[in-house]
């Protein structure tokens, strides 16, 4: 295991993008920290800014204006970092694919490590997700 | 002018989960205009509703907004229902109620969690939400799926309620009752919130009415408007319950009538509940064979007010043309004037107070060239487009314009 790797088995900050989508991911990913589930118990926290964070969730399907930017964010982050595509949106495009202003799904833009799969994918799935992708580095 | 600064609030801010640009101008820390950007969040869905059958745009038009996926596809079936000239079950519409009533109640617990949140007290954001999971189970369990419950269709809904079912949500919301209790409690006794939230970003009757504002915004304002109450649907007007309202304008009215507005959710839930019990079991659904030509409006009372969908059919099996104006895109307007004048801190609370839901309002952006300054498409532009668009189908249709 190489030391940047090494980094990534301690606690996880999160940076979190939403992309052109329902809120129906976003309001899970927060679901995740309130007390039902409470993933800040592993030190997995939620930043404000990239420039601090370890993983990199994008969800919901990406539209024409927010490709630049998730670009953009990605450029700022401080390398390695793990993104994580969520729900269906961010994986495939969804059923949001076919709409005229659609840019792509997530990997067609930035490299994604882990894929989360749900509309919206329940918390336990979520947490799941995250608990493979910690294993896998 | 010269000392006048800008803070941008987004596109991808902590504080928000939605992407969406405020610019507050400020000078010192008190707010002196406000700007916003949409754009970041457009999908398309009211092109993407005409290539989809009238099934599949349910499932459409509920991943509009994630947080009231019911109301969306409450009033599409309102709206094709108006055309097919239809009445629905009885217990169809007790279902449809509960489904929306449920929802009503996990959104004002997502918003007074969040407004906590705003207000950097985040024990108020950990409790509102932990004791709206209950909720989420309820739908699980009713639905199979904790949002975007897919329950709707034309002329009916998809899952019955059985008696066991019954028996669950009347236990599971005797807890949310008690548990709302406790929270009502901290809210409207805390000193913190109080000295937070009261005279912060109030709106008066006049403005309410300027604006155009809906739903607990409007309410909290003194103007007692409510689809349910105004233009009855489902089962509203076959239960009792009142229309809650406050006088003073302000965050903590809007977050009172919030709170009040769960128990009559409570009340009308488990006065369908005892409906349903009266109804054969089964019957949950009529046959629509086709959706003939017309045009049908619905509306529906989300969380944040009135979700209105205007559908033009041409008798094929999808819609000619789906148009949809969400609560919130009314409500953001009001911004203009409850944040200027007040300071930066106070600002972001009267953002968050009316709920603002940025996914269901986003529309096709106005684009600036970054260089020349030069308008790509202005509004005027898209309003023509628009109204050559409708034009077009009119006559597709053969109706006089």
């Amino acid at each position: 295991m190489s030391f940047k790797n090494f980094c990534f088995k301690k606690s996880l900050w999160v940076f979190h993008f939403g992309g052109a989508s329902c809120n129906n991911c976003d309001i899970e990913i927060l679901d995740c920290l309130t007390p039902r589930y409470d993933l800040e118990r592993f030190g997995i926290l939620l930043v404000g800014s990239i420039r601090h964070a370890d993983v990199l969730l994008v969800n919901g399907s990406i539209n024409m204006r927010d490709r630049d930017r998730l670009l953009e964010i990605y450029e700022q982050a401080p390398k390695p970092i793990l993104v994580v595509a969520i729900g269906a949106c961010g994986c495939t495009g969804g059923i949001f694919a076919e709409g005229n202003t659609f840019a792509g799904p997530v990997d067609k833009i930035i490299p994604v490590n882990a894929y989360i799969p749900g509309c919206p994918p329940k918390p336990e799935a979520i947490i799941a997700g995250i608990v493979k992708l910690v294993k896998s580095v | 002018m010269s000392n006048k600064f800008l803070i941008p609030i987004g596109p991808y801010h902590p504080l928000q989960e939605e992407p969406e640009l405020f610019k507050l101008y400020c000078e010192g820390e008190i707010v002196k205009d406000i700007k916003w950007e949409t754009g970041y969040n457009h999908r398309g869905i009211e092109k993407l509703a005409e290539s989809k059958t009238y099934d599949q745009v349910f499932f459409l038009v509920e991943r509009i907004c994630g947080i009231c996926s019911t109301s969306h596809p409450f009033a599409f079936a309102n709206a094709v229902e108006e055309i097919c000239n239809i009445e629905i079950t009885n217990r169809a519409r007790y279902i449809r109620s509960i489904i929306g009533e449920l929802e009503r109640i996990h959104s004002h617990l997502l918003w007074v969690g969040l407004a906590g949140h705003f207000l950097g007290y985040n024990t108020v954001f950990m409790w509102a939400w932990k004791y709206r999971e209950p909720v989420l189970d309820l739908f699980e369990m009713i639905t199979g799926n904790r949002n975007s419950y897919a329950m709707f269709k034309v002329g009916g809904v998809r899952r019955d309620i059985e008696g066991h079912k019954i028996r669950e949500i009347r236990k599971v919301l005797d807890e949310v009752k008690k548990k709302t209790d406790l929270l009502t409690g901290a809210v409207m006794d805390d000193p913190v919130i109080h000295a937070r939230t009261k005279g912060v970003g109030i709106l008066t009757k006049e403005d309410i009415i300027d604006y155009g504002a809906v739903g607990p915004t409007a309410r909290a304002s003194g103007v007692a408007i409510d689809v349910r109450k105004d233009d009855p649907y489902a089962a509203y007007p076959l239960v009792n319950w009142k229309v809650i309202t406050a006088t003073a304008g302000d965050v903590f009215a809007k977050a009172e009538v919030r709170l009040l507005e769960m128990y009559e959710s409570i009340s009308i839930i488990e006065q369908c509940l005892d409906g349903l019990e009266k109804e054969k079991e089964g019957d949950i659904n009529i046959k629509v064979k086709n959706i003939p030509e017309g045009i049908g409006t619905g509306r529906a009372e989300a969380p944040r007010g009135e979700v209105f969908h205007c559908v033009f059919s041409d008798g094929s099996n999808s819609p000619a043309r789906h148009k949809i104006r969400a609560p919130s895109y009314v409500n953001i307007a009001t911004f203009k004037k409850s944040c200027i004048g007040q300071s930066i801190s106070d600002a972001t609370i009267s953002l968050a107070a009316v709920d603002p839901c940025y996914c269901c309002t986003e529309r096709l952006a106005v684009a600036y060239d970054m260089h020349t300054g030069e308008k790509i498409m202005n509004g005027a532009d898209i309003i023509r487009a628009s109204a050559g668009q409708t034009r077009l189908i009119m006559k597709n249709l053969k109706m006089k314009v």
